[in-house]
């Protein structure tokens, strides 16, 4: 049978949170959740207009 | 005040709710930070408690041998599928900062619809270039480089984090130069286009809205418009500050869901949630 347009949305949306919630976990093994916090508790010199 | 800018205010404080850094000069240390809020706040603004995405993103891919950061990645996945851009109208603080200085009592400007057109792909060109081409591409044989975006054009970074922190430290005032002067001039610019323009900044600049713009199409959070309720007035369209054709594209990628269209529609024909299980048809609008 034909899938609806509807249909083709609801699998699109279910297989990428899927892999977003993939993408987090590898980047939580990864150790980036302690990078973005090692980063993000100093001042980023850049950002502000200094670095 | 409408239920949204109430959302906006509310969603800014309680991000940026370390109040105390503001007057001593210094910035969150604690936890959050390892999580990204989803809007465009700058980590280095003393009020706040988690992560900017956009330089969270940059940080990763310049710290060492990590390359594009899954973790930020699927974070934006996951925001942008749920609610595509309806963080940039009612999460975003920066996009609340603009409407405020909007506000302001001067005789607004359109953007002509052929530079609009033009414009609006710019802030996808600075996504790849500046976001995610240039850290990945110039880092260093140690795998080091500089977060582009926020360096040398982000606005958000000098308003809520340069400008108190600077406001509080000599010693940083000390060491501002050519680069600071640089981004002052284009939080000057955004500023004065903001007050002539809804959201200038939001529309052809910012990498975040580009990437949640995306995902507005296919978002759970989207507009339906009821095509047998529809007269085709266009009242819609007219009421919308981001000058989207709403009813022949109600989940346009400009749209940032601020509800406008659905408040001057005079049938109830737009509405805004969770598609799942709804039939709609899109299609051309009725004449």
């Amino acid at each position: 049978m034909k899938k609806t347009t509807q249909q083709k949305r609801i699998l699109l949306q279910t297989g990428l949170l899927a892999l977003a919630v993939l993408f987090m976990a590898v980047g939580w093994a990864k150790g980036e959740v302690q990078m973005v916090l090692e980063k993000s508790v100093n001042i980023c010199l850049e950002c502000i207009g200094i670095g | 005040m409408d239920k949204r800018k109430c959302v906006q205010a509310l969603f800014a404080f309680t991000t940026n709710a370390h109040v105390q850094g503001f007057w001593k000069g210094t910035i969150y240390r604690g936890r959050l930070k390892n999580i990204c809020v989803p809007g465009l706040n700058c980590y280095s603004c003393p009020g706040a408690l988690g992560s900017c995405p956009i330089g969270a993103m940059q940080a990763v891919e310049g710290g060492t041998l990590y390359g594009i950061s899954m973790y930020i990645l699927g974070f934006l996945v996951f925001v942008g599928l749920l609610a595509g851009r309806f963080v940039c109208g009612w999460l975003c603080p920066f996009g609340l900062i603009q409407e405020l200085i909007y506000k302001l009592p001067v005789k607004k400007r359109k953007v002509p619809k052929k530079v609009n057109a033009v414009l609006k792909w710019l802030k996808y060109g600075i996504l790849a270039v500046f976001v995610i081409g240039l850290p990945i591409l110039t880092a260093d044989s140690f795998g080091i480089s500089t977060p582009y975006f926020c360096k040398y054009i982000c606005p958000a970074g000098t308003l809520e984090g340069g400008i108190p922190l600077l406001a509080m430290n000599k010693p940083l005032r000390m060491a501002t130069g050519f680069l600071f002067s640089w981004k002052m001039l284009l939080l000057v610019l955004v500023v004065v286009a903001s007050v002539l323009i809804f959201r200038p900044f939001c529309r052809y600049v910012c990498p975040l809205g580009a990437f949640y713009s995306l995902f507005n199409p296919i978002s759970l959070y989207r507009y339906e418009i009821d095509r047998e309720t529809c007269t085709g007035c266009g009242k819609c369209s007219r009421s919308c500050k981001m000058d989207i054709d709403v009813c022949k594209n109600p989940n346009s990628l400009e749209c940032i869901r601020c509800g406008a269209c659905i408040k001057a529609c005079p049938v109830g024909a737009i509405s805004g949630g969770r598609s799942a299980g709804r039939v709609h048809k899109e299609g051309a609008a009725k004449e």
